[in-house]
């Protein structure tokens, strides 16, 4: 991508098994850091490697830090060192669905030919993979939705989405990790914090991670979001 | 002990990025101009991962309780103590109750202030960077404030400069400081010329629309900031824009928004962006864009991949060899 940045591409669309590949290279880069290289990103199907080629071997003869590193890549892929199969952790995610935590759930149920109650078990029946962290620390993009709750983004932003909101578009899940504008149809809101700076680790999730949403009344919602630091 | 007598317009604490978390949304954020953040902090002999304070077209009036060895690099916002202009580029012994202002900007936007000892900066997740957006690292985690007290200085800078102190003390001056200094800023010309490279989604665009971009000239925006700054101009257009998924960006991305005005990311963006890419800027040219106002100018120039990273590596070497001459020098006044 530039001088700092190399991309490695497994393909061009959401799919499962394309974002396992490159959570599985990213792991083994994690695990084996190469010189030099200071952030690995992945994200749906690409897979960033950051980093400062005046920390790699250069000279008039020798390869260049950006066809080093990517030798290297080239490498790993083919020896198969890198495996498909990885042990992701599952991750209970508290959420108190509809009312003043779910505002969009009943536009929800209308626009997807659905009850409310419907909306609420396909959600938690889908099969939730957090594909990427993005657009804020500890911002989740979570795929696996059930394909009968597809709908688009909503046409007017809200200007502030509270933390925690649990929103569905495009066939994905979020969840708002802080308060922020936002364009996703807000179904539900967890109690837990997913952004701390100062929690070690500061995200509660992480790329890959499995996820199950459990259904919480609103008292507990209070009592659960009154615990948090 | 430092005291800030005025905030300026935006002045934060910032050092050179927070890696090793953007995985998780964590962007790295730091110096806007790095190259400015590491010599100011190489004249203090502080590693360049002690924050420096960016300051922003206006800066801060900031009262350093006790003596204090300061540097300034970057943007010349015409720095001044007790009346008299305190020189860039070099370090600079001052006194107890000193009270270093700023007044007419001469050049560029940010300038660098470094303090031996640094700023009593807070460290988290492993850098002293401020995140302004995410309200954590630097000074809590937000801008400096009338009335913020920054607990930062070395004790007896005296000592890692007797030089400038023998020089100090024997005159009435409000400051000591050598005559040589490190190279400072070119001014930017109108238009200035920046190079890119061909961005992820080259290919995506049109040979019409690629010429748009390299043809065109592009204002800066006022809605610029250390997240992006948006150019103005003629407006590119790309078909199936939507079907691209988020990806990794990074400092200097040029991306295409449907309204067609390219944004070049700086140094607060996102990790990760749907947009297409059209272009990179160069390594070479962040810290000089860095230092470029609204309603400046600019035209872009394509450069091939190999040329930009040979650049790239020249230019850190030529910022080492500063970096070691400085410390060759030892704050030797001659």
């Amino acid at each position: 991508m530039d001088e700092c940045c190399l991309l490695v591409e497994f393909g061009r669309s959401v799919d499962r098994k394309v974002n396992d590949r490159v959570h599985a290279l990213a792991d083994h880069l994690l695990q084996h850091m190469p010189a030099g290289v200071v952030d690995i990103v992945p994200a749906f199907c690409v897979l960033a490697v950051h980093y400062r080629p005046q920390d790699m071997a250069f000279g008039k003869n020798l390869p260049s830090p950006y066809e080093n590193l990517r030798d290297h890549i080239e490498a790993l892929l083919s020896s198969g060192v890198v495996a498909g199969e990885r042990s992701s952790r599952r991750i209970d995610i508290p959420v108190c669905y509809g009312g003043q935590h779910g505002p969009d759930l009943a536009e929800v149920a209308v626009r997807c030919g659905l009850s409310r109650q419907q909306v609420i078990d396909r959600h938690l029946c889908s099969e939730h993979l957090v594909h990427m962290l993005g657009f804020a620390p500890g911002f989740p993009y979570i795929g696996g939705l059930d394909t009968s709750l597809m709908l688009p983004r909503r046409a007017t932003p809200r200007t502030r989405v509270p933390a925690g909101s649990v929103a569905i578009a495009n066939g994905q899940t979020v969840i708002y990790s802080t308060a922020s504008p936002g364009g996703w149809n807000l179904i539900g809101q967890t109690p837990l914090s997913l952004f701390d700076p100062h929690r070690e680790p500061p995200c509660l999730l992480m790329p890959g991670d499995r996820l199950r949403f459990v259904p919480i009344n609103a008292d507990d919602f209070a009592v659960t979001a009154g615990q948090q630091p | 002990m430092i005291r800030v007598i005025r905030p300026g317009l935006l002045t934060s604490l910032q050092d050179n990025g927070r890696f090793g978390y953007q995985r998780f949304g964590i962007g790295p954020g730091g110096a806007m101009d790095r190259t400015a953040h590491r010599l100011a902090s190489a004249l203090v002999g502080n590693p360049d991962s002690v924050a420096t304070l960016e300051c922003t077209l206006t800066g801060p009036e900031l009262l350093f309780e006790t003596s204090a060895l300061l540097a300034l690099c970057g943007a010349d916002l015409s720095p001044g103590i007790a009346g008299q202009a305190v020189p860039m580029g070099r370090p600079v012994l001052v006194r107890a109750g000193a009270r270093l202002s700023f007044g007419q900007r001469r050049n560029g936007v940010r300038c660098y202030l470094a303090v031996r000892g640094g700023f009593g900066a807070e460290t988290v997740m492993h850098s002293q960077s401020t995140s302004l957006g995410g309200k954590f690292g630097g000074h809590a985690g937000r801008a400096v404030r009338k009335g913020d007290r920054l607990d930062g200085g070395a004790l007896a800078p005296e000592q890692f400069c007797p030089l400038l102190a023998e020089q100090l003390s024997a005159t009435s001056a409000a400051f000591a400081a050598p005559r040589w200094r490190v190279p400072l800023l070119d001014d930017t010309a109108s238009p200035q010329i920046v190079r890119i490279l061909e961005g992820r989604h080259w290919e995506l665009f049109s040979p019409e629309q690629q010429q748009v971009l390299l043809d065109g000239e592009w204002r800066i925006s006022a809605q610029s900031d250390r997240m992006g700054y948006r150019l103005e101009g003629s407006a590119l257009a790309l078909e199936n824009a939507g079907r691209l998924v988020s990806e990794a960006v990074s400092f200097g991305t040029v991306q295409v928004p449907p309204d067609g005005q390219p944004i070049i990311l700086m140094a607060d963006h996102g990790t990760t962006g749907g947009y297409p890419k059209i272009a990179q800027v160069a390594g070479v040219d962040l810290p000089l864009l860095a230092q470029m106002n609204a309603h400046q100018r600019i035209r872009f120039e394509k450069i091939p991949f190999e040329m930009a990273q040979q650049m790239f590596l020249q230019r850190e070497n030529d910022v080492e060899t500063i970096i070691a001459s400085i410390a060759q020098r030892r704050f030797d006044p001659a």
